[in-house]
């Protein structure tokens, strides 16, 4: 089966629409930022406590952030989260202004859950919240009382396989009746009887604490963005050195095409920045040079073998020739990012949805960014060599890109 | 050729085999696949549940306290040699940035005996620069490598003694290390614990401890206090507030001596015991190093009877009578309860820690949310998988398989690299994998795409392979070196999670050139080898 065989489409035909294209869709990125007031950054760049809870039931998000304000200060948001895997389950924000504030904050946020939605004075112990250490101390001593006592070991092993129980899907962290417990190696009805007495079931469970200290939170924005030039930068080398500088400078334009396209679609889909997708824009970025260095390299090749034919027109038949590979690529890469973002759940979602936008207007930038972008420098200075003096047998510029291929073994 | 292609086969299957130990050693059954599976796969803490915690030393604190140590010294040396003077004081740096900034000021010592006193310095302090400020003062800094040395040492105690302090809890994998290249942080990771509030007690927070003298009170408030002695503080002294008890005595000032007889730096542990001879009422034991406990011991015998206050942090926290001589172990004995006495030990072995901290950053998943991210990520990672596989099949046909096969070992490869060099999986490091499943493709794609090309151009189906190899190889070459490129960034810049995706990316790439070449070269060699003249290639 093959898809693409021998076509001709004139793509650089089409070039000033799709350049059109990209910068109405960049600019859009831009205002939307500015709109916002800069880039909405994640925990990671911001600093900040953000604890993730599960909700047995649709968690009331005005209840949680009114009960939040009245313990802890400063802004506090409390979002549910968008990816389907996680329902009933938010995010709770609160500000850091300095490092100090980090055990206060979470013991507060802590707190002012089990004050509004558990059983603080009962004297039980929750259950969806405890740890290993303190379930086996709460019930070491009326298991012995209800006659059900057991040696250290015995009584590790049941906490284990009962908190196992309780961590795995589908309950994932929250167990909402006591009986479900039956079905556990090595629970009786004993048991069961003495996990009601001592224990009752919030119906929230506190799945991720992560709080960053102001200083860590500027730190990382500085490392992200050294990252981000460094690897543009390392890259316009590279290519820079396997081509000539100005196709090394069209994919590096093409990439930061990419990238602020992207980073503009998360403004505009009101989508954190965290360092993850950072990762994921870096990806971005090499996968987008691949492409572009495909194309290029076929370019380079056909210069060979076309050198009376315009530069459009051996361009044009370099993406030809590419067509398959990429949409073959493009759309194999596609669909496992898709798989990342459909079943990958909340803590990539973000990650996912990068690599998934970033895909596309790769592919789309390599064809229609990068290469206009050669072709019209390409063109001035032919231009200019023709104003300024006569013309040479083969255009300069060309000349030096046939220079620098790399010498083709013997065909065998 | 033939023999080429054995060769090369079995190359492959030694890699193969290397591989599939690296993963699941020699199991016996199916528990033992799971032990070994577990045992070198290592999971970072985002799958399996912990906490990661970053604090900064503040070797500011270890600064002072090699100050006030020289102090002391320096006073009782110019006592020694009758050389006079009126005030010996250090400053105060507030922060890790001001801590190189740490200096001894020296006045009034009268421009008669300077070079005695100039001597004397050079001779003892030689770790400090003598400046004089003016015909009587002078300034004392620290020389730049004794500075840099004495904040490396400070930053290494505290991992061992915080090391040391974690052990208690009996934690399998936990690990205490330096972290960033120079802002003094520790990185500490604690696997499976996702409420690190009780660590961070272990841990503690403060440093400032002190065990000095008690030369008056209690008062109920700091006037009171001061106007016991006139409305002025004797010498060397300063008023204190001790830390109230349950709220029964209300306020309570003590005037304490300014000069330590001991610090944190001189207490070595703490413990809450029970008195085991009467009413078993509970005690703090405390051990001090060899030095303090000299120090210590020259103090309490020539104290019995005097008070001693535990200070920490200008708070006083404890006030006991001196009842004998005490060298390197002593005990606090008549706390009220078994609170006070583990209250106590904490404070003790809190001041005990080289420099104080402050936490930085703390990240804790709970198990929940570990188990359920494994999950996820195995069922994007098969969702992936099934889809990419199927295209190629339906795509390229037979040669198809070829790719496939490729693919699958380079997650084998990739899995092996990962658990011989003991990387650490995270979640995005599954994301890095099953992005490794998309890209890895690409070269295969490169390939029969060229492939096909010669095969359309007319060449035989044997010179058509070698032609689509060696015309895509630096292709190849290229686009997986710029990918490379831009994670050895990441892995340089990124911290933790972020970290664990560039390393399998980067390893899935490598393994890839491998795979994607190598083997399906040796694949397609084996089928046209055993055809004399192969008329059509199923791709």
């Amino acid at each position: 089966m093959e898809l693409f065989k021998n076509t001709n489409f004139d793509f650089l035909r089409w070039k000033w629409p799709f350049i059109g294209a990209s910068l109405v869709l960049s600019v859009s990125g831009i205002l939307s930022i500015v709109a916002h007031g800069g880039l909405k950054y994640g925990i990671d760049f911001k600093g900040g406590a953000l604890m993730t809870v599960r909700f047995a039931y649709p968690p009331p998000i005005d209840k949680i952030r009114s009960a939040m304000a009245q313990k802890v200060k400063g802004d506090i948001s409390v979002q549910n989260f968008t990816d389907p895997a996680s329902k009933d389950e938010v995010a709770i924000g609160t500000e850091l202004q300095e490092e100090r504030q980090l055990n206060v904050n979470r013991q507060a946020m802590a707190d002012v859950l089990t004050a509004t939605f558990g059983q603080p004075q009962s004297g039980k112990l929750d259950f969806n919240n405890t740890s290993q250490q303190a379930l086996m101390d709460r019930l070491r001593d009326p298991l012995a009382r209800a006659g059900a006592s057991l040696n250290e070991q015995q009584l590790q092993t049941l906490v284990t396989n009962v908190l196992r129980f309780r961590d795995t899907p589908p309950r994932s962290g929250l167990v909402t009746n006591f009986d479900e417990l039956s079905s556990v190696s090595g629970v009786t009805p004993a048991i069961i009887n003495t996990l009601k007495q001592e224990c009752y079931l919030a119906p929230f469970n506190i799945r991720n604490v992560e709080m960053v200290g102001p200083k860590v939170g500027a730190e990382l924005r500085t490392k992200a963005l050294l990252a981000t030039l460094y690897a543009l930068g390392g890259m316009l080398v590279y290519i820079a050195f396997r081509f000539e500088w100005i196709y090394g400078l069209g994919a590096v334009i093409a990439c930061f095409h990419d990238t602020i396209i992207t980073v503009g679609l998360f403004s505009l889909f009101n989508k954190d920045i965290d360092m993850t997708v950072i990762a994921a824009l870096l990806t971005l970025v090499g996968y987008s040079m691949n492409d572009t260095i495909v194309i290029f390299d076929r370019i380079r090749e056909d210069l060979k073998f076309m050198r009376r034919d315009p530069l459009e027109t051996v361009m044009n038949r370099a993406v030809n020739q590419t067509l398959s590979r990429t949409v073959m690529t493009s759309g194999l890469t596609f669909l496992t990012v898709i798989a990342l973002f459909i079943w990958g759940g909340p803590v990539l979602h973000n990650f996912s949805f990068a690599l998934v936008c970033g895909i596309i207007i790769g592919t789309y930038s390599s064809v229609f960014v990068a290469s206009p972008i050669v072709l019209f420098w390409h063109n001035y200075a032919d231009k200019r060599k023709r104003r300024t003096g006569p013309a040479p047998a083969v255009a300069p510029a060309r000349a030096e890109a046939l220079r620098k291929s790399p010498t083709t073994r013997a065909a065998k | 050729m033939k023999q080429n292609v054995t060769a090369r086969s079995v190359v492959i299957v030694v890699v193969i085999l290397v591989c599939v130990f690296g993963i699941i050693g020699f199991p016996k059954s199916t528990a033992d696949l799971k032990k070994n599976w577990d045992n070198n796969i290592r999971l970072g803490l985002d799958l399996k549940g912990g906490s990661r915690l970053v604090l900064q030393v503040q070797v500011q604190d270890a600064l002072k306290g090699e100050a006030d140590i020289v102090i002391n010294r320096l006073k009782d040396d110019l006592k020694k040699q009758n050389i006079t003077w009126t005030d010996i004081e250090r400053n105060d740096p507030p922060t890790v940035a001001d801590a190189d900034s740490i200096q001894i000021n020296v006045k009034g010592v009268p421009a008669t005996q300077s070079s005695s006193f100039r001597n004397l310095v050079n001779d003892r302090d030689s770790d400090w620069v003598l400046t004089p400020t003016s015909s009587s003062d002078y300034v004392l800094r620290m020389k730049p490598t004794e500075l840099l040395a004495l904040k490396k040492d400070t930053v290494d105690r505290e991992i061992q003694t915080i090391g040391n302090r974690i052990d208690q809890l009996g934690l399998a994998e936990k690990s205490v290390q330096q972290y960033g290249r120079d802002d003094y942080q520790i990185l500490v990771q604690l696997p499976g614990v996702d409420d690190p509030a009780r660590v961070k007690e272990l841990i503690g927070t403060t440093a400032v401890l002190e065990v000095t003298a008690v030369t008056d009170g209690p008062f109920p408030t700091r006037d009171a206090a001061l106007a016991a002695h006139g409305g002025v503080l004797p010498l060397n002294t300063k008023v204190d507030k001790a830390l109230s008890r349950g709220g029964s005595e209300g306020e309570q000032w003590y005037l304490v001596s300014r000069n330590a007889v001991i610090t944190g730096r001189e207490m070595r542990n703490a413990r809450a015991g029970q008195d085991q001879s009467l009413g078993r009422s509970w005690e703090t034991d405390f051990t001090l190093s060899q030095d303090g406990g000299k120090r210590f011991g020259a103090f309490t015998g020539a104290n019995i009877g005097n008070r001693l206050a535990v200070v920490l942090d200008n708070n006083i926290v404890s006030v006991a009578t001196i009842q004998s001589k005490i060298d390197d172990s002593g005990r606090i004995t008549g706390l009220g309860s078994q609170d006070e006495a583990v209250d106590l030990a904490r404070y003790l072995r809190s001041g005990s820690l080289p420099a104080g901290i402050v936490y930085l950053e703390e990240r804790s998943v709970g198990p929940s949310l570990g188990a359920d991210s494994i999950h996820q990520g195995f069922v994007a990672g098969i969702a992936g998988l099934i889809a990419v596989v199927a295209v190629m099949l339906v795509y390229y046909k037979r040669s198809g398989v070829n790719a496939v096969l490729a693919l699958i070992l380079n997650a084998v490869v990739l899995l092996a690299a990962v658990s011989y060099f003991s990387a650490v999986l995270t979640l995005p490091g599954i994301a890095g994998i099953i992005l490794t499943v998309g890209m890895a493709v690409d070269s295969n794609v490169l390939i029969f795409e060229r492939i096909r090309e010669e095969l359309r151009a007319g060449k035989a189906v044997v010179s058509a392979v070698d032609a689509g190899f060696s015309k895509a190889w630096w292709t190849i070459v290229d686009t997986h070196v710029t990918t490379v490129v831009s994670c050895a960034f990441l892995f340089l810049f990124g911290e933790g999670p972020v970290k664990g995706f560039a390393v399998t990316l980067v390893i899935g790439l490598i393994a890839n050139v491998f795979t994607a070449v190598f083997v399906s070269r040796t694949i397609f060699d084996y089928e046209l080898s055993g055809h004399r003249r192969m008329e059509a290639l199923s791709i």
